[in-house]
């Protein structure tokens, strides 16, 4: 639970879609699912999801916020882009299904642990450091994001694939003294403050 | 009349030539057939052929004629010659493409090819030129009787009266309208199929007062129907009790329907405050006149929760067990009536599957635009009230839920006015001749719904199908009823939304016109548009036995008081189910009749036992049948070259004679090829292939006296597009009898 | 003749030392046979691939592309801007879509550049495009055809297409079901594509990750499917599906006992060897499993 939850209750009261409407990237084509299933059929993740898209799309309709924020459905998202192409009402599925598992990371709802959640948070501020991924830092935040223990474990079943990398020349052991980088650091992270800002103006997120 | 004179003419073109011996078939033509006159052409369907039978028609008095060339259905502009009667023998899709190519086979085809000469011969000798009905003099108004003012009653007297006929238009109530005139505004018909648009009504009825070929009949009803096309007597009774008798031509049935009574749905909500049903809420509409809605209580409405199918698609043979139609659309516009005038009320439509057919979906997508909120979910319990709520399951997520509203609208569906049920009619009435004082109550409250009044022997309205809808030929002639002359339109026939009810009148209106001009010129309407002969009947040899007025499909035949049959000409659609059903063969047509088909039969020659050469009749229906029969020859599917086919009217018209004639005369199978029966018939004139069937369930027994197998005869659906399978069901069938061994009557003929 | 001018967007993982590095390096021989220059847009950042939406939110991410294209729209004025990278050419490609459609969107994003005192016009005529959306329209594949020097005769190779090459834009006139260019230019280098039924499908991209034995599973599939379908190798135009479908065989072999062994290369790669290019100009010292078929060849 966060600050910004409980303000999204106070303000939108039980209309969950009008929040999504107004919050959530794409949100406004929510309404017009037609519930035809195709999504859900054609997901390569499909039998994974708690929630597939088309119950998500009814959840936001019957008002399910709590039940379908705090649920790590939007989290099984690959990107596939499957749905969108074969959604007959041009739902931009991928695009809304990205967005609900962004508003539900900020209000700070996605259960704790969430692999997928995890990975893109270490994603992202590992590009944010330099402007672009390093990814061997990327691959060790990775492995030790659950802990030194784990991480030596993860690194060991890895080891063939990294050595094999390695060999290949596609992992740069030096990478770790930082390696590739934008010149423009300071000024991208000021770019990303600055539209994070007006996004969540925009969004009423501001707390 | 001069004497007849008959000739045959042999096309050896399109290779008939190359493979068969013409000189053996004028040979067959001349001393079998006893043709006067011989010819053969090499290219008869061209100028010069068609003149070479001209001529002698004009200059050497032929009056009867045989054309040996391709099927009867191919070359029929080119072998046009109405002043003579004509057979045509199927030489190129019954022989030539059917028959395997090869020299082995070459005697078989010749033989196949001589027996159509002197089949083609002896049918030609058996016809007569049709004359036309004899009365026609007394068939010539051509008046249009619309009987309902609603939107299709309206649309059909419109349409009739632009096409330059006069139209009577009755309506029971003191308004045109009908439920139309009751709507707010109407499902959008135009694009871009966004918006509830205005009904139109006012400017229709403004339109029909002011055309001068249309008179209307306000509060005023159909008393009695009786005569035919071109001659209907119709009484029409005003509310105060004045009687007209007028005469009309043709007759639209427009009578629309009732909505689902939703007293019937207590679980629903029905009785209690704030529950109404689409026509309820079309009152509150109007009475918003674009404002906001409102309760009964005075209330404005905030949440609207519609249910649809309430009472539809029921499963348990409670309600009504079809879907409308119209209904998801119509919820969709009432929705759209809300958020039109206050985009903050709550829309929820709880459907099960949300069908629009048309340019629905551009609707519902709008809606969906407008912030309508869609639910899959079947409603289980409503409850009225001050705060109304909807118990449903949700179908997505698999729960029960619940949602509350201010008012909650009931999608309940059609139900035709489509008059009184026949079947039970029947019943009753045959009780109430029989003297049974109740049935005789029964009958009079019976008639009250009655819209028609038909003074049919058949009963006062016209014929239903299923759920009480007007019977009607779904694919072939959807605004046909089983009453010649009378045109169903609208939600009386099926389910339907007002755009389809529009058309659905424009159409029948059409057919209203086809069925005035052609009982004017005395000719059948279709689907033997044009046909100009009609049965003819010897009362002298009639037993009385009314199977030809109980079993013609389309109520053409009366009873006298000695119960002899009374034909109504312009009601006959020719089909000669009658002729099928007579026993004593009583019933024929000029140019179709049991001796038309029969000496066919006895003109085949069948060979003897030790030829061991079967011959296969079959008695094809000529609107799907043998139509599949050329297709297959065009396509140069090979059946076997022991068959020797007849296209019959109908299968209905199939007299048993023919049957056991043929047996006893030595063929070794029957194969009879009808339109699907059933429900979803496909019959032409709907009950013919029924009652083929029925009359064949019943001549197993004759054949066992005659010593003979029952599968001897088969009776096979066919359709049009069939053609692959009727030559494989030939094939099937001649490997079949092959097996039975060739039939004992050979020789006995 | 003048070479065809293109502003380049390598993206991370095609940088040096780089999982795409075998992939970027085959570019060398491929660009240069067909008359294809690319300029590397200055100072470019990642793009936050589909996977940065969990902490990144659209705007953010909106912004990062908008960079790359301003910097491309200021420097490379009128270049078409190309990666190699589908998630890369996705994040361009929307990115401009969006700031085309959505004026708001285009003023919040540009709000944002004046940080990096840039400024997004979108006034040009410049696509975003994939590399493969080059070789099919600007080169085709009969100039393609052209350029081989060593048919890669005899070579059976399932065209894996995967995702974000495929959808939701993909290349123009294929369908999203079955798209056939990748077939087509396998075929142009004198290889057979073989057909099977994991031509589109997923490998779990970046979900590898976070969730391995569902993203295993998919990419078990993609890789049996191929040998039952009788491929030596597979090709595809995309760094993350190679990486996964490559990487995890051994993982896969090792949970479940299976003997996967299956080269994955790059399209760019088979046109390299077909080419003339040496194993080192092609990549293909740069693969875990490596293709001894290609390498025969490239080393006659």
């Amino acid at each position: 639970m966060s600050d910004l939850n409980t303000q999204a209750v106070a303000r939108y009261k039980n209309n969950f879609l009008r929040e999504v409407e107004e919050r959530v990237e794409e949100g406004n084509m929510v309404k017009m699912c037609m519930q035809c299933g195709v999504c859900a059929g054609s997901c390569p993740f499909g039998p994974h999801w708690q929630h597939s898209p088309q119950k998500i799309f009814m959840m936001i309709r019957a008002g399910k916020r709590e039940e379908l924020l705090t649920s790590d459905s939007m989290w099984m998202c690959t990107s596939c882009y499957n749905c969108i192409v074969r959604c007959p009402r041009k739902l931009p599925i991928t695009h809304i299904i990205h967005g609900l598992a962004n508003y539900a990371h900020r209000l700070k709802l996605v259960p704790k642990g969430q692999p997928t959640r995890d990975v893109t948070k270490l994603f992202w501020d590992n590009l944010m450091k330099v402007g672009r991924i390093n990814e061997l830092t990327f691959s060790l935040a990775l492995y030790f994001k659950d802990g030194l223990v784990q991480g030596i474990k993860n690194s060991l079943a890895m080891q063939s694939a990294g050595l094999g990398l390695l060999k290949a020349g596609r992992l740069n052991p030096m990478e770790i003294f930082g390696g590739h980088k934008c010149k423009e650091q300071s000024g991208i992270h000021r770019m990303i403050a600055k539209a994070r800002e007006i996004e969540d103006g925009r969004r009423g997120l501001l707390a | 009349m001069a004497d007849n004179k008959f000739a045959a003419y042999i096309c050896s073109g399109c290779g008939i030539g190359d493979t068969l011996d013409i000189a053996g078939l004028e040979k067959i033509a001349t001393r079998e057939g006893k043709m006067a006159l011989v010819k053969s052409h090499p290219f008869l369907c061209n100028a010069e052929g068609v003149q070479l039978i001209k001529d002698d028609i004009e200059k050497e008095a032929v009056t009867h004629i045989c054309v040996a060339a391709c099927s009867r259905r191919a070359k029929t502009e080119a072998f046009n010659f109405p002043t003579v009667s004509m057979s045509r023998a199927n030489l190129r899709e019954g022989v030539l493409w059917v028959v395997a190519e090869g020299a082995e086979h070459d005697e078989v085809r010749q033989e196949m090819a001589e027996d159509y000469i002197r089949m083609g011969c002896a049918e030609v000798k058996k016809m007569s030129l049709p004359q036309g009905n004899a009365k026609r003099d007394q068939t010539q108004n051509k008046t249009i009787l619309v009987v309902g003012g609603g939107m299709s009653g309206m649309t059909a007297a419109l349409a009739s009266a632009e096409a330059g006929y006069e139209v009577a238009l009755v309506e029971k109530t003191a308004a045109l309208g009908g439920f139309a005139g009751k709507l707010w505004k109407r499902v959008p018909f135009s694009s871009p199929y966004a918006d509830p648009q205005a009904t139109g009504v006012a400017e229709m009825a403004a339109k029909i007062s002011a055309n001068g070929r249309i008179k209307v009949h306000l509060n005023t009803t159909v008393a009695e129907t009786g005569g035919a096309p071109g001659r209907f007597k119709v009484k029409l009774a005003q509310e105060s009790g004045v009687v007209n008798d007028m005469t009309v031509g043709a007759i639209i049935q427009a009578s629309g329907f009732t909505p689902y009574d939703m007293a019937k749905l207590p679980e629903l909500g029905a009785g209690q405050a704030n529950v109404v049903d689409q026509a309820g809420l079309e009152a509150m509409a109007c009475a918003a006149n674009g404002g906001a809605i409102k309760r009964a209580d005075g209330k404005e409405v905030k949440s609207v929760v519609f249910v649809q199918c309430a009472g539809q698609r029921d499963e348990t043979g409670t309600h009504l067990a079809y879907c409308s139609g119209h209904c998801c659309a119509t919820s969709i516009k009432q929705a759209m009536y809300f958020k039109d005038a206050n985009p903050e009320v709550d829309t929820v439509v709880v459907y099960d599957d949300l069908r629009v057919p048309g340019m629905g979906e551009d609707f519902y997508r709008s809606a969906q635009k407008k912030g309508v909120v869609f639910t899959k979910g079947k409603a289980s319990k409503v409850t009225g009230g001050d705060s109304c709520k909807v118990e449903f399951t949700d179908l997505i997520l698999d729960e029960p839920t619940s949602v509350d509203a201010d008012l909650v609208v009931l999608a309940t569906g059609q139900v035709a006015n489509a008059g009184v049920n026949l079947d039970a009619w029947t019943e009753v009435n045959t009780a109430a001749e029989g003297g049974n004082e109740e049935a005789k109550q029964k009958r009079s409250e019976m008639k009250t719904i009655s819209v028609l009044n038909l003074d049919y022997r058949q009963g006062p309205d016209v014929p239903q199908f299923k759920y009480g809808f007007a019977d009607s030929h779904f694919i072939c002639f959807p605004y046909e009823t089983r009453r010649t002359g009378i045109y169903a339109a609208g939600p009386m026939r099926r389910p339907m939304d007002m755009l389809q009810a529009t058309e659905d009148a424009t159409g029948a209106a059409m057919k209203a016109i086809q069925a005035v001009e052609n009982a004017a010129q005395g000719r059948a309407a279709h689907p033997r548009a044009g046909d100009l002969s009609y049965p003819i009947v010897r009362l002298e040899g009639c037993t009385q036995c009314k199977r030809c007025t109980v079993e013609c499909p389309f109520g053409a035949i009366d009873e006298d008081e000695k119960r002899f049959p009374v034909f109504n000409e312009e009601r006959c659609r020719r089909c000669g189910t009658c002729m099928g059903a007579c026993p004593v063969r009583v019933i024929s047509f000029e140019n179709y009749s049991c001796d038309t088909v029969g000496m066919q039969v006895k003109a085949v020659n069948v060979p003897d036992e030790d030829e061991e050469k079967p011959r296969i009749l079959i008695l094809a229906c000529e609107n799907d049948a043998y139509p599949a029969l050329d297709m297959a020859g065009v396509q140069r599917l090979t059946y076997s070259a022991y068959v020797r086919a007849i296209p019959v009217r109908c299968l209905g018209s199939v007299n048993t004679i023919w049957i056991t004639d043929a047996l006893n005369q030595g063929f070794d199978g029957v194969m009879m090829m009808g339109c699907k029966k059933g429900d979803d018939y496909q019959c032409h004139f709907v009950k013919g292939s029924e009652m083929a069937y029925y009359r064949l369930s019943k001549i197993g027994d004759t054949l066992t006296q005659l010593g003979l197998e029952p599968e001897r005869v088969v009776t096979e659906e066919v359709a049009i597009t069939d053609n692959a399978r009727v030559a494989k069901l030939i094939n099937d069938y001649a490997a079949q009898l092959n097996d039975l061994g060739l039939s004992p009557m050979k020789g006995f003929g | 003749m003048a070479k065809k001018q293109y502003a380049f967007y390598p993206g991370c993982s095609s940088q040096k030392g780089a999982s795409a590095a075998n992939y970027i390096a085959s570019f060398g021989v491929m660009c240069d046979k067909l008359g294809i220059q690319l300029n590397e847009v200055p100072d470019w950042n990642c793009c936050g691939a589909s996977i940065g939406y969990g902490e990144g939110g659209e705007l953010p991410r909106m912004v990062l592309n908008a960079r790359n294209l301003a910097i491309a729209e200021k420097e490379l004025p009128g270049q078409d801007i190309v990666s190699g990278c589908p998630a890369c050419w996705l994040g361009l490609r929307e990115a401009v879509d969006r700031l085309h459609e959505h004026p708001q969107m285009k003023t919040d994003t540009n709000e944002a550049l004046k940080e990096v005192n840039l400024t997004y016009q979108g006034t040009s005529n410049a696509k975003a495009r994939h590399m493969t959306e080059v070789l099919i329209e600007d080169i085709g594949y009969e100039a393609m055809k052209a350029a081989v020097v060593k048919p890669l005769d005899g070579v059976k190779i399932a065209g894996y297409v995967g995702c974000q090459a495929n959808r939701p834009y993909g290349i123009a006139g294929e369908s999203f079901e079955n798209p056939l260019y990748l077939d087509r230019m396998i075929e142009a280098v004198g290889a057979e594509a073989v057909p099977y039924e994991q031509k589109v499908a997923c490998c779990g991209g970046a979900l590898a990750f976070s969730e391995p034995e569902k993203s295993q599973n998919l990419i078990r599939q993609i890789v049996e499917s191929a040998y039952d379908n009788g491929a030596d190798m597979i090709a595809t135009p995309c760094p993350l599906c190679q990486a996964n479908v490559e990487i995890y065989q051994a993982e896969i072999n090792k949970k479940h006992g299976t003997k996967l062994a299956m080269p994955v290369l790059y399209y760019s790669q088979l046109l390299s060897v077909a080419f003339g290019g040496s194993i080192k100009e092609a990549g293909l010292n740069g693969q875990l499993l490596r293709a001894e078929q290609l390498e025969k060849i490239a080393g006659k």
